[in-house]
């Protein structure tokens, strides 16, 4: 399939300089807008795998909301790169030596070719076929895994509560206004008329 | 699917159910209940925990969710020991409470949310459930420990330990894929098949492992992943540390002892000696930082490090003699822990907490009773006969030596003499100093009670070993 591969090829490259480009470009908006390239792009290369459940899953939460909140984090808190970049020359030779570290593994597992290629298969709980992913997991998570999915959202929850138990303040030293208490006065009761003598004041 | 067919499906897990809407409910009245909810809620919590237990020992033993959830004898008697912790932190918490100025009615439930996510770790038969029980019980403690938010040491203490939970966390999650990759099933009871049948494992499920003990070994505070412990004790309010020194490690230990037993009961041989290494790590470390503590929040810290190496050592047979004496050892250390704190919440100077060790000098002439429970409960600690604690050190040992391991028996004794110093330095300040500024008369009588109680129950522990032994036994083999 030379399409899928030049798909593949396109996709892949472009991922790649937009994550180059996240560590590199000096606007923090511009290095959050190449982080949202880069998930498109590795939306992309989930689909041409066959995983559009996953694919789904990173465009609606990494897309839809940590890329967004990243955003709105860089618009509202006054980060200076320049500041954040002073150390880059002093972590570098750390950084390389881990990169190298990673990329000997990664030449390792390639060539040794230890890698087996139907491991899908051989798998206790195969990839169902014929069915799209989504519906396999639509499948299990309300049926095997409903207990699982429960403590998820009860853990969803939780966090909530939390959110709301360290953060709200109840102010007392706010003015607040009743509508119903402002609709059962009486104008009798709280407008005074006054007769003002001339150039006496009240 | 009719409704009685449904009704067998979820009748194992009834008592969590029965948590969860329980709990529900009590959040919805908390919020539309008057300011004053804070005493009520409490009270219904600890009923509603009482009822739970009621539950989880009419439960039966059998597998539930297609293997997902496991009841069986073990998760039973790790969820009464849970129960106790839950209703005692939340006993010795109002006095506490009541001083804050805000209507905290969010902590008793809280505490109702770590529970039920302890429940679950003790009764997770699948690596997915283990995680979620995991993340629940350890969200519903973060806030917990930040519940002081208006004091710099228990936000900081919380933010610590957040940070270094999520991090354990994320090792926790890693060694479960990578458990998942190399065997193909989360389930544990998949696994042990896997396991049983091919009898060369890749080293990829070893590394998947110590990854998954890692986690745990976190959870539990076994050294080398102490770190935490001793700020974030001595960081949150005391009440706090009393919950974070009971429930949670009794239950992360029951789930390192079903993990180890269950499905990787097959790779003994690999983690023995990395179970053996973590426990001879945190009795050392237990018996020899607590020498120089001066606070007695971080002396517990250490204390606990140490007593969960011991319980490692039982851990490290292997076999149903060690999980019996593991389980035994948990008996033992609930009621001392419960005494403890008890006894540290009693320490009040001028209307407000102490917790420096040279506070307790001369507690034997202003307070002779209150001395008297916490010399029995550090004599208990170090293990002297026949107190509680030396027969829970003595099965744990006895459980090392069946198994042979001679070197870990002798290291965990060595530790145990260690350690005995700075219990007994406890009983000499307060029995053989004078008192400079003697502490504030006790007033809050659950503490009094549960104080003296726990007191009662470990001098008279002895009376009660075969029937606590039988159980334990009987509860000591993990699955069905």
């Amino acid at each position: 399939m030379p399409l899928l591969a030049l798909i593949f090829y396109v996709l892949a490259i472009v991922t790649i300089a937009s994550a180059v480009m996240v560590v590199t470009s000096r606007n923090p908006v511009h290095a959050v807008l190449f982080l949202i390239l880069t998930f498109f792009n590795a939306t992309g290369l989930f689909l041409l795998m066959g995983a559009e459940f996953l694919a789904m899953i990173l465009l609606i939460i990494y897309v839809g909301a940590i890329a967004v909140l990243f955003l709105f984090v860089v618009m509202m808190l006054n980060i200076n790169l320049v500041m954040l970049r002073q150390g880059f020359t002093s972590y570098l030779p750390l950084g390389g030596l881990i990169i190298i570290v990673l990329l000997t593994e990664l030449i390792m597992v390639i060539g040794l070719g230890d890698i087996d290629l139907n491991i899908a298969a051989k798998a206790t709980s195969p990839i169902p076929y014929h069915v799209p992913n989504a519906e396999a997991i639509g499948r299990v998570i309300y049926t095997q895994y409903v207990l699982a999915f429960h403590a998820a959202g009860i853990i969803l929850l939780v966090s909530m509560i939390g959110a709301i138990v360290l953060t709200l303040r109840q102010r007392t030293d706010v003015k607040r206004q009743s509508i119903d208490k402002q609709n059962l006065l009486l104008s009798e009761e709280v407008v005074e008329l006054v007769e003002v003598t001339r150039s006496k004041g009240v | 699917m009719d409704l009685a067919s449904t009704f067998s499906i979820i009748t194992p897990a009834s008592p969590e159910i029965f948590l969860v809407i329980s709990a529900l409910t009590l959040l919805m009245a908390g919020l539309f209940m008057s300011t004053n909810s804070l005493k009520i809620i409490s009270y219904s919590t600890i009923i509603i925990l009482l009822l739970t237990a009621i539950l989880v020992i009419q439960s039966e033993n059998t597998l539930a969710f297609q293997g997902l959830f496991i009841s069986d004898n073990f998760a039973r008697f790790i969820k009464i020991i849970i129960i106790l912790g839950a209703v005692f932190s939340i006993l010795i918490s109002f006095e506490h409470l009541k001083r804050s100025e805000n209507n905290l009615f969010e902590y008793p439930l809280l505490i109702l949310f770590t529970t039920l996510g302890m429940m679950l770790m003790t009764s997770a038969n699948d690596l997915i459930l283990l995680y979620m029980s995991v993340e629940l019980q350890s969200i519903a403690l973060y806030v917990i420990a930040t519940i002081q938010r208006n004091t710099l040491k228990s936000t900081e203490a919380g933010l610590k330990y957040f940070v270094l939970g999520a991090l354990s966390s994320g090792i926790l999650l890693y060694g479960c894929s990578i458990i998942y990759g190399f065997t193909g099933t989360t389930s544990f009871n998949g696994i042990a098949t896997f396991l049983s049948t091919n009898r060369s494992t890749s080293p990829g499920l070893i590394i998947g492992l110590i990854f998954l003990i890692s986690g745990l070994a976190f959870k539990v505070s076994i050294a080398p992943f102490h770190m935490w412990t001793p700020d974030v004790y001595e960081g949150v309010p005391t009440p706090v540390t009393a919950l974070f020194a009971l429930a949670p490690k009794v239950a992360a230990l029951a789930l390192f002892l079903r993990v180890m037993i269950d499905p990787f009961r097959d790779l003994l041989i690999s983690w023995q000696p990395i179970i053996a290494f973590l426990s001879i790590v945190s009795v050392l470390i237990g018996g020899l930082a607590a020498i120089m503590q001066t606070n007695i929040k971080r002396l517990m810290a250490y204390s606990s490090i140490a007593h969960m190496g011991y319980s490692l050592i039982g851990l490290a047979s292997g076999n149903e003699t060690g999980v019996t004496s593991v389980l035994m050892y948990l008996t033992t250390y609930t009621f001392t822990i419960i005494g403890t704190f008890s006894g540290i919440l009693c320490m009040r100077r001028n209307d407000s907490p102490v917790e420096n060790i040279s506070d307790l000098t001369g507690l034997s002439d202003t307070h002779p009773i209150m001395a008297l429970a916490l010399m029995i409960f550090m004599l208990s600690m170090s293990g002297i006969p026949p107190l509680a604690g030396f027969f829970g050190k003595w099965f744990i040992f006895m459980s090392a030596i069946d198994a042979d391991l001679y070197l870990l028996a002798a290291i965990g004794i060595l530790s145990t003499v260690i350690s005995a110093f700075y219990y007994l330095r406890i009983i000499k300040i307060m029995y053989f100093e004078e008192a400079i500024e003697p502490l504030d008369a006790i007033i809050d009588k659950k503490s009094q009670l549960a104080l003296c109680g726990s007191a009662m129950i470990i001098v008279f522990f002895f009376l009660f070993i075969k029937p606590i032994h039988n159980t334990a036994m009987s509860s000591s083999i993990i699955g069905i």
